[in-house]
């Protein structure tokens, strides 16, 4: 993880106990992640699966579960795709960071949308996700409908070749927005076919009903070939990319 | 968390968390326990949605009717420091926006103050009636800034 993670609620109430409780188990669902997955905490699951210390069969069942959503991930971008990535020495190891921050982002999301009369928007390290009341009477796009709720979230794709400036707009009320690039962290975005890190210029953001899958599609389609999006517009039913 | 009461016709909370960890190309971390903020009120004259009226800065909000007032976002811990946004607000449109603390003593400085200021020169200030709400980009190590830069736009009532 490693990364702000801010939480926006839209609606009345917004300070009730009731939404302080939600908001807070949405949260411990990230600390949850962080505490399992994060290659930066030397105790973490993850980090003592690297170092041969722990075995997939005793993990935890949140982390099988990320394992196997990592294999349809590789499966579904045709390898482009991989939670095998070279450490600090360039061995490969096991590395479901990719997917984990929008796995965790929309776990935290499912509790905050039982806050029904709310609508939230939650973004995790640039990568958004967005749901709620309005979620359920209003499909994307349309207007207000006449209520608080009714508003879209208003969410700015950053130009990745001049960071002062907003590329375009996506209005949302349900789903995920992902950025893969290179422009804040340069290049560690890593091409399995290649096996090299990418460094080109631009950026890949992906909308569409689940962070966790925009996100893998959008760091796919960045490292991948270009004839990739042909397989993302066959296999991404209610997914669309913007390439800048 | 900050808690920030906004227009009439919408009550926004926002809460932030900052999960923010060393890595091999940053300095020493930020904080990784959620920042306390209470807000200026909105100054809404609506009767019937919830409102606050507690104060977190030296500023002080105008009334819906005013010509004009300046809104302190919250103070929020980067990698290279902590950063506040000002933004100032005349007859409901942000006529100017800065960073009014800027991180010191090391050499990332030049780098977020030329990534901040122009996102408020060109995107708040410019572009009021593209009214953002959050942002998506390849970016992880500005996002307190950014959280910071949409608590002012939120007290603006945008």
């Amino acid at each position: 993880m490693g990364m702000p993670i801010s939480i926006h609620l839209r609606g009345e109430d917004v300070d009730s106990p009731i939404v302080v409780r939600v908001v807070e188990d949405a949260f411990d669902l990230l600390r949850e992640a962080d505490r399992l997955f994060s290659t930066y905490q030397d105790d973490s699951e993850v980090s003592r699966i690297r170092r041969g210390e722990l075995d997939l069969e005793q993990a935890d069942p949140l982390v099988r579960q990320v394992v196997t959503l990592c294999r349809q991930a590789g499966e579904l971008t045709a390898g482009a795709f991989t939670d095998q990535l070279p450490d600090d020495d360039g061995v490969l190891r096991f590395d479901p960071t990719g997917l984990v921050k929008g796995w965790a982002a929309d776990r935290g999301a499912s509790r905050l949308a039982d806050l029904s009369a709310l609508t939230f928007c939650l973004n995790a390290g640039g990568d958004v996700v967005v749901g709620g009341a309005a979620a359920e009477t209003e499909g994307e796009g349309q207007g207000a409908s006449g209520g608080a709720s009714g508003a879209p979230w208003r969410v700015g794709i950053e130009d990745p070749r001049d960071r002062s400036r907003i590329a375009e707009v996506v209005e949302l009320h349900h789903g995920g927005v992902a950025t893969s690039g290179t422009a804040a962290r340069g290049a560690h975005l890593y091409d399995p076919g290649a096996q090299t890190f990418v460094g080109r210029a631009g950026s890949v953001t992906v909308v569409g009903p689940s962070l966790m899958w925009a996100d893998v599609w959008a760091t796919a389609l960045f490292v991948g070939p270009a004839s990739l999006v042909l397989r993302f517009s066959e296999l991404a039913d209610g997914y669309r990319v913007i390439s800048l | 968390m900050r808690r920030i009461v906004t227009s009439i016709l919408s009550t926004i909370s926002i809460m932030v968390l900052l999960f923010s960890y060393h890595t091999s190309t940053n300095g020493t971390t930020a904080a990784a326990s959620p920042v306390v903020q209470q807000p200026a009120s909105s100054g809404s004259t609506s009767p019937a949605r919830s409102s606050k009226k507690t104060q977190h800065s030296t500023s002080k909000p105008g009334s819906a009717a005013a010509s004009s007032a300046t809104y302190t976002g919250g103070v929020a811990d980067t990698q290279w420091g902590p950063v506040q946004v000002q933004i100032t607000v005349r007859s409901g449109k942000i006529t100017r926006a800065r960073a009014v603390q800027y991180p010191q003593g090391n050499g990332n400085d030049a780098q977020i103050n030329n990534y901040a200021l122009p996102i408020l020169d060109q995107q708040v200030v410019q572009k009021q009636t593209a009214a953002i709400d959050t942002i998506s980009g390849a970016t992880v190590t500005s996002g307190g800034y950014l959280q910071s830069l949409q608590s002012a736009i939120d007290q603006a009532h945008l």
